[in-house]
């Protein structure tokens, strides 16, 4: 019983940072209709922003929020203006340019990170790393659990923004239908620019609070974005309340089967999740609550 | 008739190639490229033509190379039966997953098939008892000269080019740009969807397929990392089919040749130019500049894919009148 709710408790602790992963895709997959296959390896990039502030500024990782989401940003607001927006306006017979786009913006993301940081692992070692606080015999990892509640956080802001300034309705409109709101006036090219700018930050956040209790190398964008494309379709597509729930489920799956099954099914049981929803959920969680 | 007589010309030059050039280096290229013809046009087929985009054709050529490797170490058969085997067991894997995985549109069936790149890529590491895993398995070459497996590559080169001519140019070949080109309207007209997406797609694994068996019985090693790698074959398979173009015959084939060649150039640093340059000149610039370009090859692949994407959507066979405006354009301004 007691591993029971260990697992449980790092299960859902875990999935709050990946509901905040899921969150940025989502949102951006609602507004421009596409799956960022490069999610993964911004997440990549602000980790790699945090490990240089801790390491040669000694700047903690959850100051460092305040530098690593700006500047994540500020990188998917360059990459949507300049390489994704762009595309809009090249003919070609395939309509998959744009997924395809993202694969290689991740591709040159991860491979100047190796230029740079070369392959080694590196972690960032603080004095909760490896804290552990006990409520009845079961173990809450601190930074886990300051992670959880920044996440938590941030995601209540984030439907804040959404559902009350003009901005965040402006995003919503757009991804429920682009044409409408270009004609009731909203820049929809800019939308496109701003909500590839939050999803990165989202993002950002994400990779930034996880680091005190993860390493870091340069492929790790490859699994995150992989874990974020699961939530994604779990979720049903450009919901954001779904992709919450996604998040959840995925870090309790990967806690019950890395406990229950052995660790190097961790990796597997995401894409065992995706093909299941493919058969009996094409919609995603979405589709059952009608949200 | 003029073109059918280039064709020939090309086949010809291509089949007295071994006998011309004797090193071992350049038909061992060759073979490559050979090998690619075949992937890119599977992958054009599935995607060029039939406009379902294909992420994961590493899960069907590592299927094909495993099922040769397979082959020899369980069941001691020669793994030369790999080689049909190979192309028959992408089919048998491409039928379920084109009958799950049709019901997405899109970019949705791109990230399915890129999943299942992901999940075979697992499932070969993890299940060692059959794969051996990361170790990997070890196949004796059957001939030490590379000419026999030159004139295999170029039959599978020259087997697949003519597939996809005859299949493009009859009935289904229609069904198929239909498809790519508007879905609905192609089933309003009565056009089985479903069942011509399939037949794409088992064509287009079967290709694959046979090349990843081919792979086994030249390379004479396979691990997971290799066969279902996703920068080096399904990212490959992509850029060979884009840079040479979507929906051609002949793309594939262009395609094939420069990526074969941008690989093999940052791999070597040059074709050995850089390293060479660094040992004569002695600056130690150089020895580190060559090291940075070779280990740049899958950066390299990441800005080609943009900037292919960006300035040539369609490829050079299929931009090929807009890049010939604007060679004549250039050469006019400098005259």
């Amino acid at each position: 019983m007691e591993v029971f709710l260990q697992t449980l408790v790092a299960g859902i602790l875990k999935g709050g940072l990946y509901a905040l992963i899921g969150l940025g895709m989502t949102l951006i997959m609602g507004v421009m209709g596409i799956i960022n296959l490069a999610h993964g390896q911004l997440m990549m990039v602000a980790m790699y922003v945090t490990f240089v502030l801790f390491h040669y500024l000694g700047i903690d990782p959850y100051t460092s929020l305040l530098i690593s989401m700006p500047s994540l940003f500020l990188l998917g607001v360059l990459i949507q203006k300049y390489l994704l927006n762009p595309l809009m306006k090249v003919e070609s017979i395939l309509p998959e340019n744009q997924v395809l786009m993202t694969v290689g913006i991740g591709m040159v993301l991860t491979e100047i990170a190796r230029f740079i940081f070369t392959s080694n692992y590196l972690s960032v070692k603080t004095s909760y790393s490896s804290a552990a606080i006990f409520v009845g015999g079961i173990s809450f990892s601190v930074a886990l659990t300051i992670a959880f509640i920044f996440a938590c956080t941030l995601t209540g802001i984030l439907f804040w923004f959404l559902i009350k300034t003009d901005l965040g309705r402006s995003i919503r409109a757009v991804s429920q239908d682009g044409e409408a709101a270009q004609l009731m006036g909203i820049n929809a090219e800019r939308i496109k620019v701003v909500t590839m700018g939050i999803g990165s930050a989202l993002v950002a956040a994400a990779g930034t609070l996880l680091l005190p209790i993860y390493y870091l190398f340069p492929d790790i964008g490859g699994p995150f974005t992989r874990r974020a494309f699961v939530i994604t379709i779990l979720g049903g597509l450009g919901s954001t309340v779904g992709a919450i729930f996604g998040g959840l489920t995925l870090g309790l799956a990967e806690a019950f089967s890395s406990t229950y099954m052995g660790m190097e099914f961790e990796d597997m049981i995401g894409l065992v999740i995706f093909v299941l929803v493919l058969l009996f959920l094409p919609g995603g969680l979405k589709s059952l609550t009608k949200v | 008739m003029k073109r059918s007589f280039g064709t020939l010309l090309l086949l010809a030059v291509l089949l007295v190639f071994p006998w011309v050039l004797k090193d071992a280096y350049y038909q061992h290229l060759m073979i490559l490229v050979l090998m690619w013809v075949a992937i890119g046009s599977g992958w054009n087929l599935i995607s060029g033509y039939t406009g379902q985009v294909l992420f994961g054709a590493a899960s069907f050529f590592g299927i094909g190379a495993y099922t040769a490797a397979l082959l020899l170490h369980k069941l001691e058969i020669s793994a030369w039966w790999g080689l049909p085997l190979g192309g028959v067991a992408a089919v048998l894997l491409a039928f379920p997953f084109g009958w799950i995985c049709f019901r997405l549109r899109g970019p949705y069936f791109a990230l399915a098939t890129l999943a299942l790149n992901e999940i075979l890529r697992n499932i070969a590491t993890v299940w060692e008892s059959l794969t051996e895993g990361m170790v990997g398995l070890l196949v004796m070459q059957t001939f030490v000269s590379k000419i026999p497996y030159y004139y295999i590559a170029l039959g599978l080169a020259v087997l697949s080019i003519v597939l996809v001519d005859v299949v493009m140019k009859s009935r289904w070949g229609y069904y198929f740009v239909s498809i790519r080109e508007d879905q609905d309207a192609a089933e309003s007209l009565g056009i089985d969807t479903r069942y011509f997406k399939m037949v794409s797609l088992c064509l287009s694994a079967l290709l694959i397929g046979l090349a990843g068996g081919l792979y086994t019985n030249y390379m004479g090693f396979i691990d997971p990392k290799v066969v279902f790698s996703l920068h080096d074959i399904s990212i490959m398979a992509i850029l060979v089919g884009i840079v040479g173009g979507v929906g051609t015959v002949y793309g594939p084939a262009i395609g094939a040749f420069i990526m074969v060649a941008v690989q093999e150039v940052f791999r070597t640093g040059g074709f050995g130019l850089l390293p060479a340059l660094g040992k004569t000149t002695g600056w130690p610039f150089m020895t580190t500049l060559s090291k940075y370009v070779s280990e740049a090859h899958v950066l390299s692949f990441g800005i080609l894919v943009i900037a292919v994407i960006l300035y040539l959507p369609n490829g050079i066979v299929g931009d090929w009148s807009s890049i010939r405006r604007a060679l004549i354009f250039w050469r006019r301004k400098a005259a």
